[in-house]
This record gives C-alpha cells, structure tokens and sequence, in this order.
C-alpha cells in the first residue's frame, strides 16, 4: 500500500493527456488552451518533483521552480496578446485567428 | 503508511478531475476556478512527497499570481458562453482518440502495465528520500551557489515577461487630455507669467 514513483507519475500523465485533450477540443477560446498549457506545464511540474524525491537530488526542485518561473512568464505574455487581439479583433476564436496565414 | 496512501489516492483523484473539468467545463470561469483546485491539491501531492518549498511556491505563485491573471481576463473579456461550445462533439472522437493513444504511449513507457520499467523500479525500491536537511535549507544551499546563474537568468525572464505584458496592452488613445507633468515643470519664467503696469483707474484689459 506504499505510494510509489509509479503513482505519481501515473497522475503526471493523466495531467499531461488532459493537456493535450483540450488542445484538441477547443475550437472556440484561447483562454482555455492556455489554461491547459499550464496543465501540460504542472504535470511535467509533478514528473520532476516525483524524481527528484525519488533520487535524493535536490535539482529536479530546482528545475520545477525554473519551468514554474517560465510558466508565469508564458501566462502573462499571452494574456496579454490575447487582450490586445480581443481589443483589435473582438474575438477569441481559434478559427478566427488567421491574420498570418500567408 | 495506510493514511499517507489514502490522502494521495485522494488528492490525486481530485487533480485528475478538476484537470479533466478544465477541459471540459462550459463556462471559461469555471475552467479557471477547476485549474485553481487543480494546483491546490498538486501542492498537497507535493507536500505528501516531501517537497514543501515547491508546494508553497506552486500555492504562491500559480494560485495567487497566474490564475488570478487568467480570471481577470476571463471576466475582461466578454465572451458568449454559447457559441463557445460549438464544435465540441464534432472534435471529441478524434480527440478522444488521440488523447488515449498518448496516454497509453506514457504508461507503456512508464511500464505501468506491462513489464515494469527497471528504472522506476529501482528507483520504487529505494523509497522517498526524506533528507537530514530540511527542504527549504537543501534547496537553497543549491540554488544560490551552484545555480544561481540559474536563478539570476529567471530572473531576467520575468522582467522581460513584465516589460513585454506592459508594452503589448499600454495604449495611447487620441483625444484624451491627460497631465504633461514635466512640460509643466520645464516651462520657463517668460512663458508662464507676463508682469503688467497698471495704471491708477485703469485696471487691466
């Protein structure tokens, strides 16, 4: 009944599957890629603290805060484009945002 | 031992699911409020593992800046929750499939059926290393000499990030009328005062 490196990195799948489930499905709202962007990101999030327990290494904790860091970042930068095309466009829909296509 | 499994069965079901409502759910706020439970019951994962400082920094950081950044959008922009959902049946096979062909790629190489994986094995078999050292303690006698160029980068990534948000929505609208401060303080004496001789009886025009 011992809670192993398995269990945790079984949960860190179904995180990163979820992820890339809502990539998929959503057509219509980019907030909610983004959200399941920093899903992806909080399972890879799980996979390193999980090892780094399992080791007895200290760096997997520090590459977490590293992608936690990144994470932020990636967050406010996209909001932020996101409400300066809301603003522009007056919408979020995936299928709309085609302004780039050659 | 038996309550530390039944607080990670727990809290791990409740992360599946409130990941699983992310993409599911049909109000963009309930997303966020699902990713919010979502980080919450991670952090508890973590603690149960022992890592504490991540726990609270995840806590800190993804629940009190991110997805309070992503609730306020959610609320600024004002989106028909209706035409939202459209489309949905039609992607969910393919999805679905997809999602299930890589979750089972993950798990076959993880080895959780199927022939366990000899490293995770060994690895299960040492067992969680709880240090002499207090997370915390550990964590920063690495961070701040071994990688501290690391942490400085970092760093320098969220201050681009911050520039980068703040160039990207700052906007300057015509017509408003707005404070020139330093015009103000700058104009010279000349231009700001004229000095008149009044004449007795005359006043001045």
């Amino acid at each position: 009944m011992t809670i192993g490196l398995g269990h945790y990195l079984f949960v860190a799948s179904m995180l990163f599957t979820f992820g890339v489930l809502g990539i998929f499905l959503n057509r219509k709202n980019v907030i909610v890629i983004l959200m399941c962007v920093e899903l992806m990101l909080l399972a890879v999030n799980i996979n390193l603290v999980a090892f780094s327990v399992f080791q007895g290494n200290v760096v997997g904790q520090i590459f977490a805060m590293l992608v936690l860091t990144v994470a932020a970042a990636e967050a406010a930068i996209g909001l932020a484009i996101l409400v300066v095309y809301f603003r522009n466009r007056g919408t979020v829909e995936v299928e709309d945002i085609n302004a780039m296509k050659g | 031992m038996l309550l530390q499994a039944l607080a990670f069965y727990l809290f791990a079901f409740v992360t599946i699911a409130a990941g699983g409502m992310v993409v599911v759910s049909r109000n963009p706020v309930y997303s966020v409020l699902f990713l919010i439970l979502a980080f919450f019951n991670a952090a508890a994962l973590f603690l149960l593992i022992g890592a504490e400082f991540v726990a609270m920094i995840l806590v800190i950081v993804y629940v009190g800046a991110v997805a309070v950044l992503f609730l306020f959008v959610v609320m600024m922009l004002d989106i028909k929750i209706t035409e939202l959902r459209e489309g949905f049946l039609k992607y969910f096979p393919i999805g679905a499939l997809i999602g299930v062909v890589l979750l089972a790629e993950i798990l076959f190489a993880l080895g959780i059926f199927g022939g366990s994986s000899p490293t995770i094995a060994a690895l299960d078999k040492a067992g969680a290393h709880i240090g002499a050292v207090e997370n915390t303690r550990a964590i920063g006698r690495v961070l701040y000499t071994q990688y501290f160029f690391l942490f400085q980068s970092a760093g320098v990534v969220l201050l681009v990030a911050m520039i980068g948000a703040i160039v990207l929505t700052l906007r300057r609208r015509p017509g408003v009328r707005r404070q020139r401060v330093a015009e103000q303080l700058y104009r010279p004496k000349d231009q700001a005062i004229t000095v008149v001789k009044v004449p007795t009886r005359g006043g001045v025009s």
